[in-house]
Parts: structure tokens; sequence; C-alpha cells
């Protein structure tokens, strides 16, 4: 087994890892496509609805939410460009402000959903099933649409918290990055279906 | 998929990355405010597009990867996009 | 190659010891096992409810079994046929025996992740056979799940769709494995055009796997919530559409038959060329045609939806590109055929079982063609046509192409032979019992039997006797095959290197392989089957 172990770093390929990390987003890109197909499809049926039900979000928390995931992609696309020019405090600085971030956009979410719990908007509610069908379908789409963007969400803080350790540690450094390279894939992807999201459930008319 | 020697992409590109970023993020924001009929959804879902286009290019570092790996990922994007034409064969037609 | 120090994957001592050696393993020979003793353990079990199914029909109204165990049985039969035995099967266990090795590679590129994906395999597994032994009762919907019934019914519909998920995970990460495989890992000097045939195949298979099992995932997760919250997307009152789950499960399930056929495909075109001694005919045809294959396959889900109400025009739309996939295949039968003309051919058991494959695949193949076609689908649809159809193509195509290949690799992974004379018994048995079995079901469809019905009219009894006695000579010559293989991996003779003089890659090393394969580095030919 010694021998083995010798063998693991000969054997190192980053470029396999981050294929691999990529042939992963394909299949995160159409899981969420399977919804966004769901939504396109109830939207032909049910524009008017759709638009009425979008004007109950707060396209500030939208815009917010929006501008803090933009600024967080960038912040870990930097940290990248940190580790590779040997500057370890900043990539340790730009990780924990990306993971900061994160967690606003989390506690935005937190809030924007709570106002509609308040209000007994929630899925399974009583009020969602007397809603007109189109505004039923709308909030559905919303609820699963944003949770499990938010699941995704978390998904990456718990990765950009590894990549945080290892940086520390210095288990990560400027020749050996491909994990936070990966995780700052992650992130982007998460950056990425937000962009669709926010104008298909805040920005309709 | 060689590229031992990464590149490095510079923080200021980053930056004005960010800045485009935003400035379509508003963009939209104002279109959308207007009632173009059916233009407006067209208008942001093409504003998105770019939006995504730039982020996989520049924070995805897609601009310095290989052939390969560009024409997968726009395979892959297609295939969705074919999928969703043809489910609209049978709503569009019902 | 001195075989006194020559130490194969089986007899090498890694970290863990005893069975912790098998369920921790990383070595891609060693999780290609633990997958195959665990899909032959569903296969039985799948077979089992089967026959099960088979003795209650062979006569009118009820005889063994009441009509709900009747339904649990044919949705439980699915599941784990499809989910745990054919869509794994052959990917899973020679797609990781043999291709690295075909390829001249160590392993695959993440071996942890392989043996991930085998745990995740084996979790879902115990969940989907858990849903029997709850107190709701087994999910009575199908294995398609088809909404809104499967919304409504009080069984375990949840349980068993979490399961389906987690096996399409793990099919997820088998897939991404094998895709950075074929791209990082080739031996030196091999490009993508002087691979052998069965590693085009798998990897054609990984993309389907990889980007049609995500949609299934987010229907089943659509699924349980519609059942928890009612979130409406597949019901009516609700404004929504059932018609939606089944475009949605069938964008996955469509693709899912050539996750099924395409690495059967590959094994055949292996076996054939060594034993015709013949280079085989079209490589690039039959390498490309893998993917056409595995890309049209995404565009054609709708044919399964012709009575449900879709618009006239997706359904010509859908007709059209189900004629159009059919021609990949064709091309893939046309060069099996033509790489046979003038090859010496040597009628060994694998070879029996791969012309078994190419009759059966065939009949499969053409019928597909009546039920790609809307008018003569309506005739048959949900009759015993479709369940004979797609077991002429699963079981027929992949079943045999799964005993062709164990036949054909049997004495690499294991280093011993098998007995021949018992092989061709249960080679020819397998497919007398196999044709009696499906064939009569044509029959009775044609003439009105509905499919997943327990009870029939008495004048379809003759075919359902018929193919009950199928039924029980296919199982019979199952079990003679298993033991004759058991009896060859404990008791049979020495398997030399290369016993049936192939020239691919696997048959340049020692049987069993060594732990990392290839002692040296393997030489590349520029055409894998060459026997000049």
């Amino acid at each position: 087994m010694s021998e083995h172990n010798t063998h693991i770093d000969e054997h190192r390929d980053d470029e396999a890892s981050k294929l691999g990390m990529w042939l992963f987003i394909f299949t995160e890109l159409l899981l969420f496509g399977g919804l966004f197909l769901v939504y396109s499809i109830f939207r032909a049926q049910y524009p008017a609805n759709f638009h009425e039900s979008s004007l109950e979000l707060s396209v500030t928390i939208g815009v917010i939410n929006t501008v803090v995931l933009l600024f967080s992609s960038m912040t870990i696309a930097m940290s990248i460009t940190a580790i590779q020019k040997k500057n370890k405090k900043l990539t340790l600085a730009l990780i924990g402000v990306t993971i900061l971030m994160a967690f606003i956009f989390l506690v935005n979410k937190y809030f924007e959903w709570g106002h509609k719990f308040e209000h007994g908007l929630y899925p399974g509610s009583e009020l969602m099933q007397l809603l007109e069908r189109g505004h039923h379908l709308y909030f559905s789409l919303y609820f699963f649409m944003t949770g499990l963007h938010a699941l995704h969400i978390v998904i990456g803080m718990v990765l950009l918290v590894i990549a945080y350790v290892k940086v520390n540690k210095g288990s990560i450094k400027h020749d050996k990055f491909v994990f936070l390279e990966n995780g700052a894939l992650y992130w982007h992807l998460v950056d990425l279906i937000w962009i669709f999201l926010f104008p298909l459930l805040y920005l309709i008319s | 998929m060689d590229n031992n020697g990464s590149h490095i992409t510079e923080y200021k590109v980053l930056i004005r990355i960010l800045f485009i970023l935003l400035l379509c993020t508003f963009i939209t924001i104002e279109i959308t405010s207007f009632d173009l009929a059916a233009f407006t959804v067209t208008a942001a879902l093409l504003i998105a597009g770019f939006k995504s286009y730039l982020v996989l290019s520049y924070f995805m570092h897609l601009k310095y990867e290989s052939l390969l790996l560009r024409i997968l990922v726009s395979m892959v994007f297609l295939l969705f996009f074919v999928i969703v034409l043809i489910t609209f064969i049978d709503y569009s037609f019902r | 190659m001195n075989n006194n120090e020559h130490i194969s994957f089986l007899e090498h001592q890694g970290k863990y010891k005893g069975i912790f050696a098998w369920i921790f393993a990383t070595d891609h020979k060693r999780i290609a096992f633990l997958y195959m003793y665990a899909i032959a353990a569903f296969f039985l079990v799948g077979a089992i409810l089967g026959l099960l199914m088979r003795f209650e029909l062979i006569a009118p109204g009820e005889t063994i079994i009441k009509p709900q165990t009747y339904n649990g049985l044919f949705t439980v039969h699915g599941i784990i046929m499809i989910f745990m035995v054919v869509i794994p099967g052959l990917s899973a266990v020679f797609g990781n025996f043999f291709l690295p090795i075909l390829i001249g590679a160590k392993d695959v590129s993440f071996p942890k992740l392989n043996n991930f994906s085998w745990w995740l395999f084996m979790f879902g597994s115990a969940l989907a056979i858990a849903t029997q032994l709850l107190k709701s009762g087994s999910p009575d919907t199908g294995w398609t799940f088809y909404a809104p019934y499967s919304t409504t019914t009080g069984t375990s519909v949840i349980l068993a769709t979490t399961a389906a998920f987690i096996l399409g995970f793990s099919s997820i990460l088998t897939g991404l494995n094998f895709i950075v495989t074929v791209h990082r890992m080739r031996a030196p000097g091999m490009r993508f055009f002087n691979m052998p045939l069965f590693p085009w195949s798998i990897y054609a298979t990984a993309w389907i796997q990889l980007l049609a099992t995500p949609v299934v995932g987010i229907t089943l997760i659509m699924l349980i919530a519609e059942r928890l919250f009612g979130i409406g997307f597949f019901n009516p009152d609700l404004g929504g559409d059932p018609v939606l789950f089944q475009h949605l499960f069938w964008i996955y399930s469509h693709p899912a038959v050539y996750i099924m056929i395409l690495p059967a495909m590959g094994v055949i075109t292996e076996i054939i060329p060594t034993f015709c001694q013949k280079r085989v005919y079209g490589y690039k045809a039959i390498a490309l045609s893998s993917l056409a294959i595995a890309g049209v396959g995404f565009l054609v889900w709708g044919h399964h939806m012709y009575t449900s109400g879709m618009s006239e025009q997706a359904r010509w739309f859908f007709s059209l590109l189900t004629f159009i996939v059919a021609v990949p295949s064709a091309i893939k039968v046309f060069n099996w055929i033509t790489t046979m003309y003038k090859g010496s051919i040597d009628l060994k058991p694998p070879f029996i079982f791969a012309l078994a494959f190419i009759f059966l695949f065939m009949i499969g193949g053409l019928t597909g063609l009546i039920l790609g076609s809307v008018a003569t689908d309506i005739q048959v649809h949900d009759t015993s046509f479709i369940v004979a159809h797609f077991h002429y193509i699963i079981f027929g195509g992949m079943g045999f192409a799964f005993f062709a290949a164990i036949h054909y690799w049997l004495p690499k992974m294991y280093g011993k032979m098998y007995n021949f004379k018992i092989a061709n018994i249960s080679a020819v048995s397998l497919f007398i019992g196999f044709n009696l079995l499906y064939f009569p079901q044509f029959i009775i469809g044609i003439q009105g039997m509905p499919r997943r019905y327990f009870d029939y009219f008495p004048k379809f009894q003759w075919a359902q006797v018929i193919s009950t006695i199928g039924g029980v000579i296919l199982v019979s010559a199952v079990i003679l095959m298993i033991y004759n293989l058991i009896m060859g991996v404990r008791k049979g003779a020495k398997a030399s290197a290369n016993p049936w003089n192939g020239t691919t890659l696997e048959w340049q090393i020692p049987s069993p392989p060594s732990l990392e394969n290839f002692d040296s580095a393997p030489i590349v030919k520029e055409n894998p089957y060459d026997y000049n």
C-alpha cells in the first residue's frame, strides 16, 4: 500500500477533476432545466395570472439578492487569481467575503419566504389551494425553484467553507488549487441559475 | 485540455465584468417596467443569456479552456433548448 | 510474463481484509464484481416476481394471487428490473471491469467516487426493496409512476420514487466517471478512433446517463412534492397537466432505453470479430452510430405518448424522429452481419449468445417500428404487444448481451473456464424458453389482450399457457447457466490469457489481471481488431 501512496501524486490530474466538475454542473443545469421547462409551459398557459402573481414579489429584495450573488461570484473568481499569485491572505479574505454574501442571500430569502408564510402563503397551505389556478402554479413554482436554488446555495457554502479551511491549512496552494477552482465553479452555477430565475420570477409582465 | 501554465485572470477584468453584469441587471429591470408585450420576455431572456455568457466565459474561465469543453457546454444548452422547443410542439397545437 | 510472480487483483492484499477488502474497494475490477453479485441477486428476485405473474395468468380469473398483489408485483418487477438490473447492468459491471482495460488505463479517473456509486446503488436498492415490506403496501403505479394516479394512491410511492432518485444519482456518477476516464486515461497513442468499440458504446451511454437522469430526478422530486404539498403541477384541479408528467418522465426514460441497449450493442461488437477472426466491418460507422443513437434518442420520447392526448403535430413529429433513430441501430446490425461474411466462424458459447441477441433484437426492433408509427400504435397501445416488444429489446437484447458478455469475459475475470457443453445447452434452452414466453404475447396483443391485467377472456388462454411454460423453461435455463458459471469459477480448468484469440487489450494481460492491469505500457494498434 505504501507503494500505492506514492502513486497518488503522480496520478494527480487536475484537468480530470475539473472536467468531472463541469460534467456535474451539466447535470445540475438539466435538473433545473426540468423546472424551467415546467415554468415555461405553465407560463404560456396562464400568462395573465403569472404576471399578477409576480407583482406580489418584492423586486427590491430580488435586486439586492441579484447584486449580492453577482458580487460574490466576482469575489470567488478573484480568490482564484489571488491563489495563483500566491497571496494566501487575500485568498482567504475573498473566500470569506463570498461565504458572507451567501449568508446574506439566505437571510434575505428567509425574510422573503417568512413574509409569505405569515400571510398563509406556503406550499400545502389552505390559502394556496384557494388561489386561482395560474396563481397557485406560480407560487408552487416560486417556492420549488427558489427553494431548490437555496439548497444549492447551502451546498455551495459548505464547499467554500471546506475550501477556506484547506487554504488556511495550506493544502490548497498556488500550484494545487483544483478544489477551490471546482468550488468556485459550483458557486458560479448557483449564480448562473439565479440570472435566469430573477427575471422569470420577479420581472414578468 | 492541456493548459498547465493555467491562465490568470486579472482583478481588473473581473471587476469590469461585474460592472457589465450589474448594468445588464438594471437594464433588465428598466425594460420589464415598460409593457412591450411579448418583446419584454424575449429582451429579458436575451439579456440573461448575455449575462450567463459573461459568467461562463470570464468567471468560469471557459474562454481559456479547451475547445472540447466549450463545445460540450454549448451542446448542453442546445440540448435543453431543443427539448423545450419539441415540448412546445405539443403544447402550442393542443 | 512470468506467471509465478503475477499477483492477480483477486489475491492482492490491500488496506482492508475480508469482506471490507471488497465493499471498500476502489479497484474498478472489484467494484465490477460487487455490482455483478448484487445485480445477479436482484435479477433472480425480479425473475421470480415475473414467474409469479405468469402463474397467475395461466388461467382466467383469480388463480394464485389477489388483483392488488398483482398490481404490486408488476410495479416492483418493473422497478427492480429497470432501475436495479438493466440500467446499471452492462455499464456498471462490464463497463467498470473492461472500460479501463480496453483503453489501456490502470483504473477509472475517480476510483473513490466509483465505490461511492456502488454504495448509493445498494442504498437505493435497499429502499426499493423496503417498499415491499411497508404496511402501506408495495406501489401499484407501474414502474412509470404516471400521474395523477401516483399522486393519489395510498401505497408507498414516495419511498419508491426516492429509491429511483438515489439509483439515478448513482447512475449519473458512474456515467461522469466513465466520460472523464475516456477523455483523460487513454493509453499513450490511443486516439478516439482506435479505441475498441465497447468503450465507444459505454462512452455514448455515459453521456445519456449524465444528461437525461437529472430530468427524471427533478420529476420524481416534483411528484413527491405533489404528494406532500399539493403543488399542483400534475393535478388538473389545480391547473396542472398530468401529460406534463409523461413528457418529463419520458424525456429521461426514453434515452434510458438506450442506456440499456447501447452497451449491449458494444458487447456484441466485441464478440463478433473475435469469433469470426476478422476485422470488424465499418468501424467508424459503428462508433459514430453509438453517438447518433445517443443524440437522436433524446428527441423521440413522445412516441410513448401517442394516446395520451398530445397534439397531432407532436405525434407525427415524434413518429418521424422515431423512424430516424432506427437507422443507426440498423447500421450496427448490418455491420455485424457483414463482419461474419467470409469469417472463420467459431461457434463457441459467447458467439451463440451473440447470435441469439441479433435475432431477438431484430424482432424487438422491427416491432418497435410498428409501435413508432402512430396509426398502428393506437391499435396495440397498452396491450401485451408492448410487453412482448420491450421484453424482446430489454431481455432478448440487453439480457442476452449480458449472458454473452459473461461467457466471453468470465475466463478473463476469474482466470477459469466453464463447461462449453452445458453453456451451449443453457443458451439454446434460454432462446427456446424466451421465444415461447414472449412471442405468443405479440399475437394476443394484436387481438386485444391488455397489459397489466390480472384477468382476461378465455380466448387468450392458449397463449398464456404457452407463455407460462416458456417462463418456466426460461427460469430453469437461467439457473442452469448460473450453475455452470459458478462451477466453472470454482472447479473449472485454468483459462489462458487469451482463450478466444482476441486482439483487444484485455487479452494481452494475464487472467485474472493484476491490480494495476498493465505491468508495462500497452501496445496500441492502429485498428483494435487487426487479425492479420
